[in-house]
């Protein structure tokens, strides 16, 4: 009987029925849309900083270099005395990272030995400037051709040169676990085996290997050596464009001994306060970071919708919830006032009132799921919509590690070849960031404790307006 | 059997008290079929709230088989209407979104946790009032008389000890209110019931074993006549 008689009056007043389950499926909706949102946003957080400084890193440790100190070039750029003119060449420049300051590497022990310390690894991030051209026909000077500033320069007497730059990583190959490839997601091929210390293999970031039409297995050049591109990282965002052993950068950056950035992992998650006091009580000149640190200088507009998701998504979906809530009681107040004889005569009949109540609560309950239901539908349509018709967020990761000024080399042009814009540590770093759906589990089950509350506070006003009822006054009314 | 002492009942109405029973005292037997008459608003209603429980009096005494209706709890008055009573409203009162044999079952609900057993029970009854083969209509598709038989099923389908109509024919045209009065009339003879009318239908009270006319909410004679000759 209750089922019967709830299915059949959820039918007869299908419309209003209709009505307050497309209002809670409408907050319900916004709820999930802007849970989804604010979850995939904060992941693609979490994946950018992931993907620049490791799954397992909670701390890195830098020191900021003093203006004007970038690093000595480590490749000549002379033309060679058999150079002719109209001949074709090739040239690297490594430069230390600009704001960064080289230190011994004998500092990634004092780091590890620090309280709360779990595991430290120390990298050179470098910035490689690489020209191609052709030596000037023109003779005199130094026999290269000048080029402009944009990395590209030409003009109608000299042939063109062309500067790209790109970010490469020395990495510690006997501590992959933390720092850069801690959260690797390699394409194809491998990472670096712990005896490769040394070795002229190279791991390719994806984006970089398909520009340069790079594959396992093919090979690359930086400064006269060649390297075997062992492995092909998947993510898109990663803080460099190439990664070889941390020998051969310490080689090419002229830094023997050196590292510019150490990677720590804490003991434990509630070690990792301790272990930054620890790290800037040993080394005062270092700045040490945090992953909160760090995600509090994500800008950008990732950051923007992060903020928007949080901000204004959460007090929207808020009004309109309550908005919801407020017209599916009134509505469920309002049935019940239109069916006072219906209640009054079973109350006559020897209905208790809980019985009374409880089919009233169970008409608004299934109204409440019903809108779940749809609310469900349409957050999701709502997250797959807002994502596939969002523009192309960005990170801006600005300010990490102190700004040095320019490099050593005077400064250099802009990105030409890199996808991510410019190395590590520079202010304005931008990465691109593409938003997938985040649908959990925990969202749906949001949604259907939503559509149970909404249920139970409708169909407890409109039971307490049932239960009241007296079924003397209830009869003595005339519809 | 019914021992009403000294009921009044008034209702605030604004600022007043309105009385709709003063004093009252009637007794009525198992087996009486009992018509109360009386002009509009004149507490021939209130007081077939006072006997079916569904309302208590402002001071009196309402006993129904050795109980104080009025000194019951809620819940037990709940327990004597679902068990003791049943009821027949003017407007018939049925579920618009149940078929006929279930509008029947509500009243088994209560007392009848068993479906198939409610459904039998309700079956039966809807065939003593012959409308067996209308089980599965809605109430809008059948005719008023035919409502008010359901209602009567609804009414009998516990075997009450007393089944209380409130105008069962107001609603109804000659033909049919004949045809209602015919079944009320054979189902009270049948079953040994007490049945109490509240009517304006001369012709509906003239069935009855006995007539009380209330006036001003106390038992009284009807107009013209002495109430020394009632």
């Amino acid at each position: 009987m209750f089922w019967t008689y709830l299915v059949r009056e959820l039918r007869r007043r299908r419309r209003q029925a209709f009505v307050v389950a497309l209002g809670l499926g409408v907050g319900i909706g916004l709820v999930v849309t802007v849970s989804s949102l604010s979850s995939s946003v904060g992941k693609a957080q979490t994946s950018v900083l992931h993907s620049l400084y490791g799954v397992g890193t909670d701390l890195t440790v830098t020191q900021q270099g003093r203006p004007g100190s970038g690093g000595s070039a480590r490749f000549g750029f002379g033309p060679p005395p058999s150079a002719r003119p109209g001949q074709r060449f090739t040239r690297d420049r490594a430069l230390p990272s600009p704001g960064r300051q080289a230190f011994s590497a004998s500092r990634v022990a004092t780091i590890a030995g620090v309280d709360g310390v779990g595991q430290a690894a120390g990298a050179l991030e470098l910035t490689m400037i690489h020209f191609t051209g052709t030596f000037s026909t023109s003779g005199g000077g130094n026999g290269f051709p000048s080029s402009s500033a944009g990395g590209s320069g030409s003009s109608s007497q000299q042939p063109p040169v062309n500067v790209s730059t790109y970010t490469l990583d020395g990495v510690d190959v006997s501590a992959l676990s933390v720092g850069p490839l801690g959260s690797a997601s390699l394409e194809g091929g491998r990472s670096f085996r712990t005896d490769e210390t040394d070795a002229a293999v190279a791991v390719v970031d994806q984006s970089y290997a398909k520009q340069h039409k790079l594959h396992v297995g093919s090979t690359l050049t930086i400064g006269g050596t060649t390297f075997h591109v062992i492995g092909i990282e998947a993510d898109s965002s990663s803080s460099a464009d190439v990664y070889v052993p941390l020998a051969r950068a310490q080689s090419m950056g002229d830094a023997f001994g050196q590292v510019n950035i150490v990677y720590v992992k804490a003991a434990s998650a509630s070690a990792v306060s301790r272990a930054q006091s620890g790290i800037e009580a040993a080394l005062p000149k270092a700045t040490v970071t945090s992953s909160s640190d760090l995600a509090s200088q994500v800008t950008g507009s990732l950051s923007s919708a992060s903020s928007l998701a949080n901000d204004l998504g959460k007090w929207l979906s808020i009004v309109v919830l309550i908005a919801a809530f407020a017209l599916a009681s009134l509505l469920t107040v309002s049935a019940v006032s239109r069916r006072v004889r219906e209640f009054g005569t079973l109350k006559a009949l020897g209905w208790r009132t809980r019985r009374v109540v409880r089919q009233v609560m169970g008409e608004a309950m299934a109204q409440g799921l019903l809108g779940g239901l749809l609310g469900m539908v349409l957050g999701v349509a709502g997250a797959v919509a807002v994502v596939q018709f969002m523009p192309t967020l960005t990170a801006t990761l600005g300010g990490l590690g102190g700004f040095g000024g320019g490099g050593g080399g005077g400064g250099f042009p802009a990105a030409q070849g890199g996808q991510t814009g410019g190395p590590p540590g520079f202010a304005g770093r931008t990465v691109a960031v593409h938003l997938t759906p985040s649908l959990s589990l925990e969202i749906f089950v949001l949604a259907i404790v939503l559509a149970v509350a909404a249920g139970l506070i409708a169909g407890s006003i409109g039971g307490w307006r049932a239960a009241r009822l007296r079924p003397a006054e209830a009869l003595r009314r005339v519809d | 059997m019914y021992e009403l002492t000294n009921v009044s009942k008034s209702y605030r109405k604004g600022g007043t008290m309105i009385p709709a029973l003063q004093d009252l005292t009637l007794r009525i037997d198992d087996g009486e079929f009992l018509a109360v008459q009386g002009p509009t608003g004149h507490g021939k209603t209130t007081l077939l709230q006072m006997l079916g429980g569904l309302d208590r009096p402002t001071s009196g005494s309402v006993v129904f088989d050795g109980r104080d209706l009025a000194e019951m709890s809620e819940h037990e008055l709940t327990d004597v209407r679902s068990r003791s009573f049943g009821f027949v409203f003017q407007t018939f009162n049925l579920i618009p979104t149940l078929t006929a044999q279930e509008n029947v079952e509500t009243a088994l609900v209560p007392v009848h946790p068993d479906a198939s057993g409610r459904r039998r029970r309700a079956m039966e009854e809807l065939e003593a009032v012959g409308l067996a083969d209308r089980a599965t209509h809605f109430p809008l598709e059948l005719s008023g008389g035919q409502q008010q038989r359901v209602a009567i099923a609804r009414a009998l389908v516990r075997e009450p000890e007393v089944v209380l109509a409130d105008e069962p024919t107001g609603n109804l045209d000659e033909a049919m209110r004949e045809e209602i009065m015919e079944l009320l009339v054979r189902l009270w003879r049948d079953r040994d019931r007490i049945l109490i009318v509240v009517t304006h239908d001369s012709a509906v009270a003239a069935r009855a074993s006995r007539r009380v006319w209330l006036r001003e909410g106390r038992v009284g004679a009807p107009e013209g006549v002495d109430s020394a000759s009632v």
